[in-house]
């Protein structure tokens, strides 16, 4: 799931003190699953924001409201007629659902209560941890089932740098690395032997390198006409 | 004038190189100093490429430098700052520009340096790298396109002798070897034992390993080496007989450790020569040499 943590309230203020209403949106989805942008947290931004703008003598308007994906048109259209009254959008989604309502409500600002920090899981209750990089030609098969690419520093494809050390990253003693966890992985598969043929260098034309992608599938393509 | 690094790895001979740190600015005075002091005393020079991820003075620029100045360069390259177009294309600028010899290195991570928020780019890793230059040989780039004259390296890589994990870099090592690399410069070793069984493995190939010799400076250096630098371990005697020198002389009980350990890899046969790090204070390594009886 995409992973995202709530930006500095001081840096969210800035973005909204000029404007009287302003609607801040939740999405149920991944940051409700990774605490950072769901109802609940939209309540916590608002009440926030109000205690932040008090202090400058300013009393917006702030209107709550949470959908269950901010990626998905059928949800986003719901929050036509709230965004009618508005001044500006505030959402607690990722990137993805910030440019949805960029994209469906043209004459309105919208500004972003999140990072998006990465694609990953919560290994742990509080902490997330990224696994994929979305490169779109995926190798993990030859690795094990565990990326190079997102889990070395480097995203080296031939095998560890000298860096590595007591099972840990030359960047952080805290940070696993990822090469010597491909290489213990497939010494229990018993499969090293598949570690040694030289990778090619990738092929990054997959990657995001050539601007926005897309993806088309004609068996389930049919024209929106609404 | 040096004589081809590459004949000279061949030949037999003790093989000895040092480095050449680029500074950070214009200002090449004490590396001209360093290049003058060495040019006749090693049979090549190293020269690190943004060496620590600092952003200094190019390696193609000091090697050129170098060249001019009638020693013999290797040329560091690391794929921390570059995409395979522009290391590809800086091995072509080296090779106009007389450079025979180049190590192909991961490099350090951007975190690591001067630079922490600048965007690294690792497109290749150092197996591929190697690959590459051995590619630019066959009159190649890695777009599949022909070259209107080709290069001709002497392809080195590094290793790690006093890893914790041996077989993973084995690993790493077999693919530098099957890629290309004709020799390898290693971390800095102090264990001499871990050294002999490196070796075990590194001999059933034919590359020629250059030991790595970092000078010690101080007991704090030893100390912050083995907290800090992965692959890297100073044993505690070494740090006992330093820190137990005189006053004002850790500098020159580094030296007679350096030497000592450059004797005995000679005259046991450990390995078929050294590389030798002083971080700065190249002036230093003549002197080493001499005691070292080489």
């Amino acid at each position: 799931m995409i992973i995202a943590e709530q930006k500095p309230i001081q840096e969210i203020k800035a973005m909204i003190a000029g404007y009287q209403k302003v609607l801040i949106v939740g999405c149920d989805t991944c940051v409700t699953i990774c605490m950072a942008g769901g109802r609940k947290e939209v309540g916590i931004i608002a009440s926030c924001l109000r205690m932040a703008l008090q202090i400058d003598r300013k009393k917006p308007q702030l209107i709550e409201d949470c959908i269950q994906r901010q990626c998905e048109w059928e949800f986003v259209d719901t929050l036509k007629d709230k965004v009618d009254g508005v001044d500006a959008i505030l959402s607690s989604a990722c990137g993805v659902g910030v440019q949805a309502l960029a994209e469906r409500f043209p004459n309105k600002p919208v500004y972003p209560a999140l990072n998006t920090t990465f694609m990953g899981m919560p290994n742990e209750h509080g902490l997330w941890v990224e696994n994929c990089r979305g490169c779109g030609n995926c190798g993990l098969g030859r690795f094990g089932g565990i990326c190079p690419i997102a889990r070395c520093s480097k995203g080296l494809l031939n095998g560890p740098c000298g860096g590595s050390q007591n099972g840990k990253c030359e960047v952080s003693k805290e940070m696993d690395c990822g090469w010597q966890l491909i290489y213990g992985r497939l010494k229990t598969l018993n499969q090293l032997d598949q570690l040694e043929d030289i990778l090619l260098p990738k092929d990054w034309s997959t990657d995001r390198d050539k601007g926005q992608r897309k993806m088309f599938r004609g068996d389930v393509y049919y024209e929106q006409t609404v | 004038m040096s004589k081809p690094f590459k004949d000279v790895l061949t030949s037999g001979e003790f093989v000895i190189t040092s480095e050449i740190g680029p500074p950070k600015g214009t200002n090449i005075d004490k590396m001209l100093h360093h290049i003058e002091l060495l040019k006749d005393k090693v049979h090549g020079m190293n020269v690190t490429d943004n060496q620590s991820s600092v952003m200094r003075l190019s390696s193609v620029a000091v090697c050129h430098i170098i060249k001019d100045h009638g020693g013999e360069p290797i040329l560091q390259m690391t794929c921390r700052d570059r995409n395979r177009m522009a290391l590809q294309s800086d091995l072509l600028s080296a090779y106009v520009l007389s450079v025979r010899n180049v190590l192909c290195l991961t490099g350090d991570h951007i975190s690591l340096g001067d630079h922490k928020g600048a965007k690294q780019v690792f497109d290749l890793d150092s197996v591929q790298l190697i690959a590459a230059a051995k590619n630019l040989e066959q009159g190649q780039d890695l777009g599949g396109n022909k070259l209107d004259g080709s290069v001709e390296f002497c392809v080195g890589a590094t290793a790690t002798p006093e890893t914790d994990n041996m077989d993973s870099q084995l690993l790493k090592f077999r693919k530098k070897i099957k890629a290309g690399a004709e020799f390898f410069q290693t971390q800095a070793v102090y264990d001499m034992s871990k050294l002999k069984s490196f070796m075990e493995h590194a001999r059933q190939s034919n590359t020629k390993i250059l030991a790595g010799i970092l000078v010690l400076v101080s007991a704090g250096m030893a100390k912050y080496l083995n907290a800090n630098v992965a692959g890297v371990t100073v044993p505690q005697e070494l740090i006992d007989e330093i820190a137990g020198a005189e006053k004002g002389k850790a500098l020159q009980k580094g030296m007679e450790i350096a030497a000592r350990q450059i004797k005995q890899i000679k005259d046991e046969n450990i390995c078929p020569g050294v590389h030798i790090m002083a971080i700065g204070k190249e002036e230093i390594v003549p002197e080493i040499l001499e005691m070292a009886g080489v």
